[in-house]
């Protein structure tokens, strides 16, 4: 499992992908910091991480893409399934590798908390809370993105087909207001990840919303186990 | 030592392998011979666990692959028809994270030295494997194979798309890993399996349709014995009927000179026997006989006798024997 760990997160930089993907996210934070905080004279870093949010929606899906499509493509994937390791390993050794890139690029966001802590009071709380709800909310995004990834062997349509859940995630949240059927709407009230997501940037940390999250990915990468192992066939 | 029992694989209502059972012991080269798409593929796929099998199992010295696949697939290495290589990979690089893969121990720099030089890549060591020549690669694919010293290797046409001096070194290479670990190959190139192979099984839709040596599979085949004889045509083809060491008697040309191909009944020596009848009852009968050469078939014959349906033509036979020998020769 370490072994294909290091080896994804190896191939992010052999390839001009890891280099895009850094560089888009830094192009994109660098432009909300400056506008939204310091052109807006707050000390406020609320809105650098939801327009963030939305970014991540559009650019995790480069991260996940080849992770399943390019092996399957490539024949690799007869290598892994014939090595000495399990599904699961496999998609958690993918996952956390895809998860690690994500991590570092995001605390180019926690510098500008403390850039700002220097010539402004911060609220830390707000700052942590909404880091974390990224994490949480990027944690599903590569989820997703797995799993879509493990459907196809080509890697634009895994792209695609990931940015159009991602999408669907974000709509299905903002149109819950809309549905006048009360069942249909509870049901979409309790799934949405943009509530919950937004309690995470008011600063305010819930077990529940934590587990949330994490179920949220969890279910992802079963599917995605299950995909490989029907892929199997018996 | 590999023992497989009654793998069935379905796909819908259609069997790619139906009821497959075979082993082969250690010390045993074991060559899969076979059409496209007969299931030479499929059943080594089954066997290092990178597809599941509908019924039956795959035994790794005794350890069952569908039911402990971990420790069943840490006893094989497996090369597939197309290398599984990461083109952005160096070949040291790949070969390390194999050795981490599968977790072997010991000491890495002296193991994957040893596997390179065993199958002649050192000198690729820092290129990166999308720069490689397709030989090359093939190499590559065999040495992650060799990582991790298996019991077993199992190889899906390892020659393909090598030259002709690489296809006989890497011929050499299987003989010699054959001689303490279980190797099976599979390959189109009969001459390979001849040269390489201590045991042949011919697989054909599904089903295998031989299992033996090539010695063995020579002398199990139909021997016959051509002959051509001036006169009655009609006379010549009762004479033959009758002769109780024919078994069969094949009319190949009908004119001036009469041809027949006569297969000898089973226990009949081509030799000296059957000669010995047919010259006889001739000379009774008043018939010339003309010549009489005995005609043993190839393997390569043996090869589409049991891998082609229904009955052949002796034109089709030739036609399709001479491509196959072309392919062999390379």
């Amino acid at each position: 499992m370490t072994a294909i760990y290091k080896r994804e997160l190896g191939a992010y930089f052999a390839s001009p992908l890891g280099y895009a993907y850094f560089a888009v996210y830094f192009l994109f934070s660098g432009i909300f910091f400056f506008f939204f905080t310091l052109g807006s004279g707050t000390a406020n870093l609320s809105n650098v991480f939801s327009g963030m949010a939305f970014v991540l929606m559009c650019i995790l899906p480069l991260l996940t893409m080849r992770l399943f499509a390019e092996d399957k493509r490539q024949k690799t994937d007869q290598l892994l399934l014939t090595s000495p390791v399990t599904l699961t390993g496999i998609v958690a050794a993918k996952f956390l590798a895809a998860v690690t890139i994500f991590f570092i690029s995001c605390l180019i966001l926690l510098i500008y908390g403390l850039v700002l802590s220097v010539v402004a009071t911060v609220n830390g709380f707000i700052i942590v809370g909404n880091f974390v709800g990224l994490l949480a909310l990027g944690g599903i995004f590569i989820a997703v993105g797995i799993f879509i990834s493990s459907l196809t062997e080509n890697q634009m349509i895994a792209a695609i087909l990931a940015l159009l859940v991602n999408v669907l995630f974000f709509i299905g949240s903002l149109i819950t207001s809309l549905v006048n059927v009360p069942v249909i709407a509870d049901i979409m009230k309790s799934l949405s990840v943009l509530d919950r997501y937004s309690e995470f940037t008011l600063g305010i940390f819930k077990f529940g919303t934590i587990l949330f999250f994490v179920s949220c990915a969890a279910v992802f990468l079963f599917l995605t186990v299950r995909v490989l192992d029907s892929r199997r066939g018996g | 030592m590999i023992s497989v029992k009654n793998i069935s694989k379905k796909y819908g209502n259609h069997y790619a392998l139906n009821d497959i059972s075979f082993e082969a012991e250690a010390g045993e080269v074991l060559g899969f011979l076979g059409p496209n798409g007969a299931g030479k593929s499929t059943t080594m796929n089954i066997i290092t666990g990178y597809i599941g099998c509908s019924e039956g199992d795959a035994f790794i010295d005794g350890v069952s692959v569908t039911k402990e696949p971990l420790k069943a697939k840490s006893k094989i290495g497996y090369l597939p028809e197309q290398p599984p290589l990461y083109p952005d990979m160096t070949v040291s690089e790949y070969l390390e994270f194999v050795f981490a893969l599968k977790r072997v121990k010991g000491s890495r720099a002296q193991i994957l030295s040893e596997i390179m030089r065993k199958v002649r890549i050192t000198d690729m060591f820092h290129r990166l494997i999308k720069n490689l020549s397709k030989g090359y690669k093939q190499r590559v694919g065999l040495a992650a194979a060799m990582v991790g010293d298996p019991s077993v290797l199992i190889l899906d046409e390892p020659t393909a798309g090598l030259d002709p001096r690489q296809i006989v070194e890497i011929r050499s290479l299987i003989k010699n890993l054959g001689r303490d670990k279980t190797v099976i190959f599979s390959t189109h190139i009969l001459s390979e399996v001849q040269s390489a192979c201590d045991r042949i099984i011919i697989i054909n839709e599904g089903k295998i349709v031989a299992a033996d040596t090539a010695a063995g599979l020579e002398e199990r085949a139909a021997q016959t014995i051509n002959i051509a004889a001036l006169g009655d045509f009609e006379k010549a083809e009762s004479i033959l009927k009758d002769l109780p060491e024919a078994s069969a008697a094949e009319v190949t040309e009908r004119g001036e000179v009469n041809r027949f191909s006569i297969t000898a009944t089973a226990g009949v020596d081509l030799d000296i026997q059957l000669p010995s009848a047919i010259f006889n009852a001739f000379s009774e009968a008043g018939v010339t006989l003309v010549s009489m050469s005995p005609s043993r078939q190839s393997l390569e014959e043996i090869f589409m006798d049991l891998t082609t349906k229904g009955t052949v033509t002796e034109t089709i036979t030739k036609a399709a024997t001479e491509e196959i020998k072309d392919d062999g020769n390379l």
